[in-house]
């Protein structure tokens, strides 16, 4: 038997589970955390503190008809909600978990297939999540569902832009974009990560702000979270939508949390190293265990976040974007390439 | 921006806002014709909760038709109470007995706190803030819990009678009105820290939705509204009832006419009446709650009445002919939220859809108050 193929088939197993399980339970987690925000207690009653509740849920959701109203088109219609779900599932094959960095496979990394464009394809994956929302929209035959998919569609390209700028400034930094290579230039402590001003980077902080609003952005969460703005367009894109159909939705806006978080932590926040130094004992190794905490840190402030705010409205969203967040990336990619590459060239 | 997007195409379409809808609150519905983003037109469309308040006035007696001054404006429902008691006592020539004033001002003015409470939470909600709704409402929950002891009900109060009150209050209600006090000013604080600092809600609060004094007299608009307009009007102040005189309290007015200016209208609202509950509260005198000759049977003399009280929500103004009989010839409810929403039309056009939203949320609706 080819270890390969067992391995292969393994990833992709414990991959699909991994997305589905942090979509089903990251629900369970912002609703506990809302609930304790808001002075409430949550879901409680389907098991201990409630953590059977995003299974009954799902069950709830399969079993469920779907419902085609009239005069939709078909075949789209259909289509959406897998656009929603699969590049999100696709972009995990690609993402580092980081060694196991304990036990005999201390050295193990924890990633299905490494690639040395990773950032690319992980980019260009999660670009077809504005197709979801276009399809769905468009294909729902709902003036609210048009209204808010062309707003997300607006958002998502006007955010891609300072997205992307700011990876390249990464990228110059390691001066790779095989997501692992990128992690490793960032070893040997917290003040190595790529968002301290350290290390020759001037703009990092810049560039983390700039990247974590647009993480918010893409994936539409408060306050950004426009085209799903209930006091204007009932539910947005997946009005129309029943059964697994929002499941779906709702699990792809989830898996792109985990996905933005996992991408904020790769690029800036040093991956699976340790914020410790490698002297130190046990603290000091990299591990995924590290990842994990650091992605989930950033999930529970995307959470803290939609739960303080209220909702910004399309024009200054747009002016965010255009105005002054890619200003902002454009200037950083330059002074960082002013600082990183054009000033060692010149013997300085 | 906007007339400048409409010129350019004349591609327009029309949106139902209603009467389903999370951000109406209620059955209003309001047909929005669009250009994009941009509202050409958007018109209400009353009637959806039409309960003939007004007729049944007419068919009902006197006293028959207290309780239906509680589903008027449900959230306010004790100013709607006063208006009529007192019209009622207007036109009897009723003495009220001090005491019972006291006590009606200061129940009065809980309740307004309480709808005030709300309008807060909900239109927060209608900015996309979920948490401080719940903050509002656990507030809130207080006041429905004291006005329930006293009154009986939580919400459809019915609790004024023609020359007093229904039920006298304990000390437990007053020492828990000077704890709920307590408490709501040590939370103030945090809403202004939390939500009228917020960044956000300024951007798409301040210079949205604006109002001239010129509009809001054209329609008649009254209470926050006109007052966030800089119109210092308040009936309280304006037409004194009651012992309002007496009391020591100030008419919150912001000249900017935007949304953030009702907003902060309505939470200087909040302090004021504060001020009132606490200065009640420190003068409730003793004595009889209810006058001591109050006819059984009303039957105004023939004559055309009006009196009017300032609710949470404006000028609530009752005017009465009676032929002498023991029911109203004709009964005319004035709510304040039907002439605030009727400005809603000419002060939306050319909105952005969002912004007509935080618009339609600081004018404070309560739509079985609209159709009555």
């Amino acid at each position: 038997m080819d270890l390969n193929l067992v391995h292969m088939v393994l990833f992709l197993v414990g991959i699909i589970a991994f997305a589905a399980g942090n979509a089903a339970y990251l629900v369970w987690v912002e609703r506990k955390g809302a609930a304790r925000i808001q002075r409430r207690t949550g879901p409680c009653e389907v098991g201990p503190a409630g953590l059977i509740q995003p299974l009954a849920d799902g069950a709830k959701l399969m079993s469920k008809q779907i419902v085609f109203p009239d005069g939709i088109d078909k075949p789209l219609f259909m289509l959406a909600p897998m656009f929603a779900m699969i590049p999100a599932v696709m972009i995990f094959v690609t993402i580092p978990f980081g060694p196991v960095g304990f036990g005999p496979f201390a050295d193990f990394m924890i990633v299905a297939r490494e690639m040395n464009i990773g950032l690319l394809m992980i980019l260009a994956f999660a670009s077809v999540n504005v197709m979801a929302l276009l399809l769905g929209g468009w294909s729902s035959k709902n003036k609210y569902a048009v209204i808010s998919a062309i707003r997300g569609v607006s958002q998502g390209i006007a955010f891609e832009i300072p997205l992307v700028i700011t990876a390249i400034t990464i990228v110059m930094i390691s001066g790779s974009m095989q997501l692992s290579t990128i992690v490793e230039a960032q070893a040997g402590g917290f003040w190595n990560w790529n968002w301290m001003p350290l290390q020759g980077n001037l703009f990092g902080p810049v560039s983390f702000i700039v990247f974590f609003i647009c993480f918010l952005a893409e994936t539409n969460r408060a306050p950004f979270d426009l085209g799903e703005a209930e006091s204007e367009l009932i539910a947005g894109f997946h009005t129309e939508y029943s059964s697994m159909g929002f499941g779906l939705f709702f699990m792809g806006e989830y898996a792109n949390i985990v996905i933005g978080a996992s991408l904020t932590t790769i690029l800036f926040l040093g991956g699976w190293t340790s914020p410790f130094p490698e002297f130190v004992p046990v603290l000091g190794a990299s591990s995924f265990l590290w990842f994990l905490l650091k992605i989930y840190l950033l999930i529970w402030t995307v959470v803290l976040i939609r739960w303080t705010y209220p909702r910004v409205t399309l024009w200054s969203l747009l002016n965010l974007a255009w105005k002054i967040l890619i200003p902002f990336a454009l200037i950083n990619l330059l002074g960082s390439a002013v600082l990183i590459k054009i000033l060692p060239m010149l013997g300085l | 921006m906007g007339s400048q997007a409409l010129s350019q195409n004349n591609e327009t379409f029309e949106i139902n806002l209603g009467p389903q809808h999370p951000a109406t609150h209620g059955v209003l519905r309001v047909k929005l014709t669009m250009d994009g983003e941009y509202i050409v037109d958007a018109e209400p469309v009353l009637g959806y909760i039409h309960r003939m308040h007004e007729l049944m006035g007419e068919n009902r007696t006197w006293a028959k038709y207290l309780p239906n001054m509680g589903r008027i404006d449900y959230l306010s429902a004790l100013s709607y109470n006063l208006g009529y008691v007192q019209l009622v006592e207007k036109m009897m020539g009723i003495e009220v007995p001090e005491r019972a004033e006291y006590i009606r001002v200061l129940t009065t003015e809980m309740n307004r706190i309480s709808s005030h409470l709300l309008w807060f939470g909900a239109f927060v909600l209608d900015l996309g803030g979920f948490t401080p709704l719940l903050y509002a409402f656990d507030d809130r929950e207080h006041i429905l819990d004291l006005l329930e002891s006293v009154t009986g009900s939580r919400l459809t109060y019915c609790y004024y009678r023609f020359g007093g009150l229904y039920n006298d209050v304990d000390d437990d209600f007053l020492t828990g009105c000077t704890q709920f006090l307590k408490r709501l000013r040590s939370r103030m604080p945090m809403y202004h820290k939390l939500v009228t600092g917020n960044v956000i809600l300024r951007q798409r609060l301040v210079g949205v939705g604006p109002l001239s004094a010129e509009m809001c007299r054209k329609y008649g608009a009254t209470g926050p509204v006109l007052r966030g307009s800089g119109v210092n009007y308040d009936v309280r102040k304006n037409e004194p009832y009651s012992i309002y005189p007496e009391l020591d309290f100030d008419v919150p007015v912001y000249s900017d006419g935007d949304s953030m200016a009702r907003y902060m209208v309505r939470m200087d609202e909040i302090e004021q009446s504060m001020r009132i509950v606490e200065q009640c509260i420190a003068k409730m005198p003793q004595g009889e709650i209810k006058a001591p000759k109050v006819p059984k049977l009303i039957k105004p003399a023939i004559g055309d009445y009006y009196h009017a009280v300032e609710a949470a929500r404006g000028t609530f103004a009752i005017r009465a002919v009676s032929d002498g009989k023991n029911q109203a010839y004709r009964m005319k409810l004035r709510a304040p939220t039907f002439c605030n929403l009727s400005l809603y039309q000419e002060a939306s056009k050319g909105m952005l859809l969002a912004d007509a939203l935080a618009f339609m949320g600081s004018l404070d609706l309560v739509i079985p108050e609209i159709d009555r």
